[in-house]
C-alpha cells in the first residue's frame, strides 16, 4: 500500500519536524521507495528467530551507587538557547 | 625523506631517537594542510595553536627524559563528532553547528592521554548519515583523487585528510561502513573495529547498535597503532567489550599461517564493476602467492542487508536525535517569528469563521519543536528521522523494526557458520569507485545501496578493515574489505599487513 | 454501598527509589537543591552520553517486587518510550515495556474499623524507570515561557500498577497506605509525598446495574494531579459521581469515546479535563540500545526473599498474637513504623503486659512524639524506664491518672519513675491509714451514703475525689473498695 501524503503529515508531527508542501510531495515519494525496497524483509520467515538488538549480547553491566559531582550549572546552562542562570527557558508549556 | 612519507610509526621513532621534533613534524603537516585543504575541504576546523602547543609540550617531556604516550607528538585529526571539553562538536549540523561538549568523549580522553597532536576536525556527512560526506551541513569535502567525486562517508574528511597526507593519523566512526567505504574510495585503511572493542562514550550517537569508532591510517601497521590507544574497556559504556587489548602493533609482523580466505559467493554478482571485481580478485592472489587457501562461502541473507539496516539504523537514528529539539542546547527557531506566525495563522482561521481548528494549530512549545528541527536538520537526516518514526509507530513496529531485528540474526548466523569455515572474509568495499559529486543527490535508494557489502559486519557487530588493492583505469582508487570473526582485530591487522609487504598500493599518493 | 453502581479503581503508583545517586548517572537524587545544581551531560541527555545502571535501584525494586509476591522475569531489558516534552532532555524516557522485571504479585489491604473485608488487590507489574525533571509554570499561562529543572531527571523510580480491584475510595487509601508502609519498611522509599518521591494516579470508571441487570461500564478516566492520599479519596468520590451523572445525561459506555485524562484540582475539589492531542500516546517504544539486558536467577530471588525480613502484614498479627492486642492496636502500632514497634515490643516484654504497653504507646507516647514532633529514636523515655513505671502502675503504687504525671516528670527531668514519683511526693499510703481515712469519710457524709444504700453505686465516686483531696496519694481504687465495703458492713 501506497505511502500517503496524510501519513507522512502525521509522522512528521510525531517527529516533530515541519516540512513545507513540495518538502512533503518529496519525502512521501522518496519514503514509499525506501518502505517499498525495505518490505523485501517480508518474504523472510522469521517465526522461530529471536530478534538481535544488540551486535555484542552482554547482560548485567552495572556501575554502584555513588554520588559524583554535578557540573557547574553555569556551565551546564551555557549551551542553552534560552536561561535565566537558573532554569532553562522554553516558550510555555501550557496555554494557547 | 620528507615527514609526510613517514608512517606514523617511523615518525614515533624518529621522534624517540631525537632526529625530529614534534613541533617540525606538526608544521610539517600543518603547512600540508594549508597548501591543499582549500581544495579538498577535509577539515572543519583546524587547531594549528593547540596543536603546537601539544607538540611543544611534548617535546619539552622527551628532551628532559620525561614519560611520553605512546602517540606522543603524531598529529590525529577526528572526525566532527566526538565530544572534547570545551570545544566545538557539530556534528556537520546546523543544529550543533555552535555546541560546545562540556566533557570529554572517552576516545578523546585516550587520545590527549597518549600525547597524539589533536591537529584539527574532520568534515562528514550530517550526524554521520550518508555515504559521500555531501551530506555535511557545512562544507563539501572532495577527494584528493579526483576533486569532481565524493570521498566517500561519513568519514569523508578524516580519509581524504589521511589520503592527502594532511594527517598521518585519523578517527572516524562506522554505522553502516563510514569508515571502510571512505577508505576505500580515497585509497588508505580504515578499520571499523567489533562492536565494543571502543567506547562510544562521547560519540555523538546515529544508530546505538551499530555505532564504532575506528581508525584511519595509510597502512595497517599505523592503523593498529591508533586502535591500540583507543580501544579498551570503559565503564561508562554499557555496551564496551570487557577484554583486554592486545598489543596490535606489536604482533603486526607476525604473518598469519594457514590462512584461509573466504570468498562470498552474494558479493560477486551483478552491479560489481569490472574494474573493482579485476584488482580485487587480484589481491586475492597475491594472498594465494603468500601460502593462502581460498574458499567460496555463502551469505545466503546478503540481499537482506541493507533493507536490515535501512530499518534498524533510522529507528535508532530517530530517537537518538529526538534531543535536538532546541530546549536546552543546540538550535532554536527564532522565537519572535514563530510566534508571530501562530497569530496569524489564528487570526486566518478566526477571520475565516474556522474556530473548531484553532484547537489543533500547533502551541507555540510543539512550533517551537517542528521549526527548529527542521531548520536544524538537514534533507537525509529528516529522511531517516521520518522513516525511523514511522516504522516505530503504532501498527508499524512488527512489520519493520521487530522484523528487522530478526533478519538481523539471521544475518549474524550466516557469518558465524561462514567463519567455522575460513578465517577472514575477503571482497570489495564498494561495488564501485568514488562517484561525482551531486550524481546520486536526488536518489536516496541508490545511495543506500553504496553500503551494500559493508553495513553487514555492522549489523553482525563483527570487525572490517578496507585496504587499497588497485586503481581504476581513471585513477580512482580500489578498496579490499577483509571482515573477521567478533573480537579478531589482531587477525585483520595482520592479514591487511601481510598484504601491504607485498604490495605498494597503500604506498600512492593523490596527485594533488 | 448506596449508590446504584460500584466503583472500579486502578492505581499507578511512582515511588523515588533511596539511592544516593540517580538511575544512569552519579548526580545526587537529594532533595531541595537549587534548580540545575545537580546535573551533568548524561542526565541532561547532552549529545554523546551514555547511561550506566545502578545496581543499587535494580536491588530495591528487586525487594519491592518480591515483597508484592510479584514473580521476577529471568530476563529484563530497557526500553525508551518517546515523548516531547522539555523536562524530559533525551526526547525519550528510559522505561520498561513488554519485558518489565516483574509482574502478577498483589497486597492484602484491610480496614482495622471494619469499613471494608480484607481483600487482596492484585499488581499487573513493577517496573524502573528514570524520573523526568520538572517544569516550572507561570500562573497566568500563556505567553511567558515555562522554567525547566533538570535535578529529578533520571532519579529511579519503581512503578508500581494495580489491577483495578478496589471498589471505594477507603480502599484505595488503604492500598496507599499499605503499599507506602511496606516499601517504607524494606527501606525502598521514603514514599514522602511532599516532596515528590511518591506520586499516585488513578484509573476509574463505574459499573453500572441496568434495567435488564446486565453490567454497565462507564468510560475509564485517568486521575491525575493528586497530592495526598487525602486527595485521592476525595477526587475519586468526586469523579463517582461525576461519572455516574455524565452517564445518566449521556448514556456513554466503555468503548465509546477515547480514555480521557482528568486533574484534580484541590482548591476547586473537582477533576478537570485535560487537553490531550491523539498523536502525544504513541511512545514508539522500542529497545533501547545503549543499555544491556538484565538477567535475574531463581536463586537471586530466593535470596532476596530470605533477606526481607518481617513485613508489616506478618508484624501485625506476630503482636496480636504475642501480646494479646486487638488488630486495632497492631494496626497502628505497626503503621508508626520499625521504630516505634521496637520500642513497642521492648515496653510490652519489660512490663509484662502487652495490652497496657499498647494503650502508654498509643496515648502517652504518640501524643508526645505528636506534640513534639520528634521521632521515637530519640523519646528520652527508653522501654525499660517506661516498663518500670507500668509495673508501679499495674501494682497499684500509683494510679493511672497520676501515672500521667509520673509520665510528665520523667519527660521533664529525665528521672526514672521511681525518683519521679519520689520528686512528686507519691507514696503508697499506708492501709490503715486508707481504712480510717475512709472510715471519716463514710462518718461525714451520711446523704451519700444513703445513696449508695438505695443502690446508686456510682455515688461512692465522690468518696474518691473527696479522699484524693486529703491525700493526693490514696489508690482511688482501693478508696472504693474500702468505702463500700464499710456502707455495707455499717
Ligand atoms: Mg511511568
Ligand atoms: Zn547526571
Amino acid at each position: 500500500m501506497p505511502l500517503t501524503r496524510e501519513q507522512v503529515e502525521k509522522v512528521s508531527l510525531l517527529a516533530r519536524l515541519r516540512l513545507a508542501p513540495e518538502e512533503l510531495a518529496t519525502m512521501t515519494a522518496q519514503l514509499d521507495a525506501i518502505v517499498g525496497y525495505v518490505e523485501q524483509l517480508a518474504e523472510l520467515d522469521t517465526t522461530a528467530v529471536e530478534p538481535m538488538a544488540h551486535a555484542v549480547e552482554q547482560t548485567n553491566v552495572f556501575r554502584p551507587d555513588e554520588v559524583r559531582a554535578s557540573f557547574d550549572r553555569a556551565e551546564m546552562l551555557a549551551g542553552a538557547p534560552k536561561a535565566d542562570g537558573q532554569f532553562y527557558l522554553v516558550p510555555a508549556v501550557l496555554g494557547d | 625523506m620528507s615527514v609526510l612519507e613517514l608512517s606514523a610509526r617511523r615518525l614515533l621513532d624518529e621522534m624517540a631517537a631525537g632526529r625530529l621534533t614534534a613541533v617540525e613534524v606538526t608544521q610539517a603537516y600543518l603547512d600540508q594542510i594549508g597548501r591543499h585543504d582549500r581544495d579538498v575541504g577535509a577539515f572543519l576546523r583546524v587547531d594549528a595553536e593547540g596543536a603546537i602547543a601539544k607538540a611543544s609540550d611534548v617535546d619539552e617531556r622527551r628532551r628532559a627524559g620525561r614519560p611520553v604516550g605512546r602517540l606522543g607528538g603524531v598529529p590525529v585529526a577526528v572526525k566532527d563528532i566526538l565530544a572534547s571539553r570545551g570545544e566545538l562538536v557539530t556534528c556537520a549540523s546546523r543544529t550543533l553547528e555552535h555546541f560546545r561538549a562540556p566533557y570529554d568523549a572517552t576516545v578523546i580522553a585516550k587520545l590527549k592521554a597518549a600525547d597524539a597532536v589533536l591537529i584539527g576536525r574532520t568534515n562528514l556527512d550530517e550526524f554521520a548519515m550518508g555515504g559521500s560526506t555531501e551530506n555535511s551541513a557545512l562544507q563539501t569535502t572532495r577527494n584528493p583523487w579526483d576533486l569532481s567525486r565524493i570521498p566517500g562517508g561519513s568519514s569523508g574528511g578524516s580519509a581524504a585528510a589521511v589520503a592527502a597526507r594532511m594527517a598521518p593519523l585519523a578517527i572516524g566512526t562506522d554505522t553502516g561502513g563510514s569508515i571502510r567505504e571512505p577508505a576505500g574510495l580515497c585509497g588508505v585503511t580504515g578499520m571499523k573495529p567489533t562492536y565494543g572493542v571502543v567506547s562510544r562514550f562521547g560519540l555523538v550517537a546515529f544508530a546505538s547498535s551499530l555505532d564504532q569508532v575506528g581508525p584511519l591510517a595509510t597502512s595497517a601497521e599505523d592503523a593498529a597503532l591508533l586502535l591500540e590507544a583507543i580501544a579498551g574497556h570503559d565503564r561508562a559504556d554499557s555496551t564496551s567489550v570487557d577484554a583486554p587489548v592486545p598489543p596490535y602493533s606489536e604482533w603486526i609482523g607476525q604473518p598469519l599461517e594457514d590462512l584461509t580466505l573466504g570468498l562470498v559467493r552474494e558479493h560477486f554478482g551483478p552491479g560489481l564493476d569490472a574494474e573493482v571485481e579485476r584488482a580485487v580478485r587480484e589481491a586475492v592472489r597475491v594472498y594465494e602467492s603468500l601460502g593462502a587457501k581460498v574458499k567460496e562461502v555463502s551469505l545466503p541473507h546478503s540481499k537482506y542487508c541493507v533493507a536490515t539496516y535501512y530499518i534498524i539504523a533510522p529507528c535508532e537514528a530517530s530517537s537518538n536525535l529526538a534531543r535536538y529539539d532546541g530546549a536546552h542546547y543546540g538550535h532554536r527557531t527564532d522565537e519572535k517569528a514563530m510566534l508571530a506566525e501562530r497569530d496569524a495563522e489564528r487570526r486566518h482561521l478566526e477571520s475565516s469563521g474556522e474556530t473548531a481548528a484553532v484547537d489543533e494549530l500547533d502551541t507555540a512549545l510543539v512550533r517551537m519543536y517542528r521549526r527548529s528541527r527542521s531548520e536544524g536538520f538537514g534533507a537525509e537526516v529528516k529522511r531517516r528521522i521520518m522513516l525511523g518514526t514511522y516504522a516505530l509507530s503504532a501498527g508499524y513496529y512488527d512489520a519493520y523494526y521487530l522484523k528487522a531485528l530478526k533478519v538481523r540474526r539471521l544475518i549474524r548466523r550466516d557469518f558465524d557458520k561462514a567463519f567455522d569455515d575460513v578465517d577472514l572474509i575477503a571482497g570489495p568495499t564498494t561495488a564501485a569507485p568514488a562517484f561525482k559529486i551531486g550524481e546520486k543527490v536526488d536518489d536516496p535508494l541508490a545511495m543506500y545501496l553504496v553500503d551494500l557489502y559493508t553495513v553487514s559486519a555492522n549489523l553482525a557487530g563483527i570487525g572490517g578493515i578496507s585496504i587499497p588493492c588497485g586503481f581504476t583505469a581513471a585513477g580512482l582508487p580500489i578498496g579490499l574489505q577483509l571482515q573477521a570473526p567478533p573480537l579478531e582485530e589482531d587477525r585483520l591487522l595482520r592479514a591487511a599487513h601481510m598484504f601491504q609487504q607485498a604490495t605498494d598500493w597503500h604506498t600512492r599518493r593523490p596527485p594533488l | 454501598m448506596s449508590e446504584p453502581y460500584a466503583i472500579v479503581i486502578g492505581l499507578e503508583v511512582h515511588v523515588q527509589l533511596l539511592t544516593a545517586s540517580k538511575l544512569f548517572c552519579g548526580c545526587s537524587t537529594k532533595f531541595g537543591a537549587p534548580p540545575n545544581t545537580q546535573t551533568c551531560p548524561i542526565c541532561t541527555g547532552m549529545p554523546g552520553t551514555l547511561p550506566v545502571m545502578n545496581r543499587r535501584a535494580f536491588e530495591l525494586a528487586l525487594q519491592a517486587a518480591v515483597a508484592l509476591d510479584c514473580q521476577i522475569a529471568p530476563f529484563t531489558k530497557w526500553d525508551r518510550k518517546q515523548y516531547y516534552y522539555p523536562d524530559l532532555p533525551k526526547g525519550y524516557q528510559i522505561s520498561q515495556y513488554d519485558l518489565p522485571f516483574s509482574h502478577g504479585g498483589h497486597l492484602t489491604i484491610s480496614d482495622a474499623k471494619g469499613r471494608f473485608e480484607a481483600k487482596q488487590v492484585g499488581i499487573i507489574r513493577v517496573h524502573l524507570e528514570e524520573d523526568a525533571g520538572k517544569s516550572v509554570h507561570d500562573e497566568q499561562a500563556g505567553e511567558a515561557d515555562s522554567r525547566i529543572d533538570l535535578n529529578r531527571a533520571g532519579t529511579p523510580l519503581l512503578e508500581i500498577v494495580s489491577q483495578p480491584d478496589m471498589r471505594s475510595p477507603a480502599e484505595a487509601k488503604a492500598y496507599l497506605d499499605e503499599l507506602k508502609l511496606l516499601l517504607v519498611y524494606l527501606g525502598v522509599s521514603d514514599c514522602n509525598m511532599q516532596e515528590g518521591s511518591l506520586r499516585v494516579d488513578a484509573n476509574v470508571n463505574l459499573h453500572i446495574a441496568g434495567a435488564g441487570g446486565e453490567k454497565i461500564a462507564t468510560p475509564i478516566v485517568e486521575v491525575k494531579n493528586m497530592n495526598s492520599f487525602r486527595a485521592v479519596e476525595r477526587a475519586l468520590a468526586y469523579e463517582a459521581d461525576r461519572q455516574f451523572e455524565v452517564w445518566r445525561e449521556t448514556g456513554r459506555k466503555l468503548g465509546d469515546v477515547p480514555k480521557q485524562t482528568r486533574g484534580w484540582d484541590d482548591a476547586a475539589d473537582i477533576t478537570r479535563g485535560q487537553r490531550h492531542k491523539e498523536e502525544s500516546s504513541d511512545y514508539r517504544y522500542f529497545p533501547d540500545p545503549d543499555l544491556v539486558p538484565v538477567t535475574v536467577s531463581a536463586k537471586q530471588v530466593e535470596e532476596v526473599r530470605a533477606a526481607l525480613g518481617e513485613l508489616p502484614a506478618a508484624l501485625r498479627r506476630r503482636l496480636e498474637t504475642t501480646y494479646g492486642i486487638t488488630p486495632y492496636d497492631s494496626d497502628v502500632l505497626v503503621n508508626q513504623g520499625q521504630e516505634l514497634v521496637t520500642y513497642y515490643v521492648e515496653l510490652a516484654e519489660a512490663s509484662g503486659d502487652g495490652k497496657m504497653a499498647a494503650n502508654w504507646v498509643q496515648q502517652d507516647v504518640l501524643r508526645t512524639l505528636n506534640e513534639q514532633g520528634a521521632s521515637i529514636g530519640a523519646f528520652p523515655i527508653r522501654p525499660p524506664q517506661l516498663a518500670e513505671l507500668l509495673q508501679k502502675v499495674r501494682a497499684g503504687e500509683v494510679d493511672t491518672t497520676r501515672g500521667r504525671e509520673v509520665f510528665a516528670a520523667m519527660l521533664a527531668s529525665g528521672r526514672s519513675a521511681a525518683e519521679a514519683m519520689r520528686a512528686l511526693g507519691i507514696e503508697q499510703v499506708d492501709e490503715s491509714q486508707l481504712v480510717e481515712l475512709c472510715r471519716q469519710l463514710v462518718a461525714a457524709n451520711p446523704k451519700l451514703v444513703a445513696d449508695v444504700k438505695a443502690g446508686k453505686l456510682q455515688a461512692a465516686g465522690a468518696f474518691i475525689g473527696q479522699a484524693k483531696k486529703l491525700n493526693a496519694n490514696v489508690n482511688p481504687n482501693r478508696v472504693r473498695e474500702i468505702c463500700l465495703e464499710l456502707i455495707a458492713k455499717g
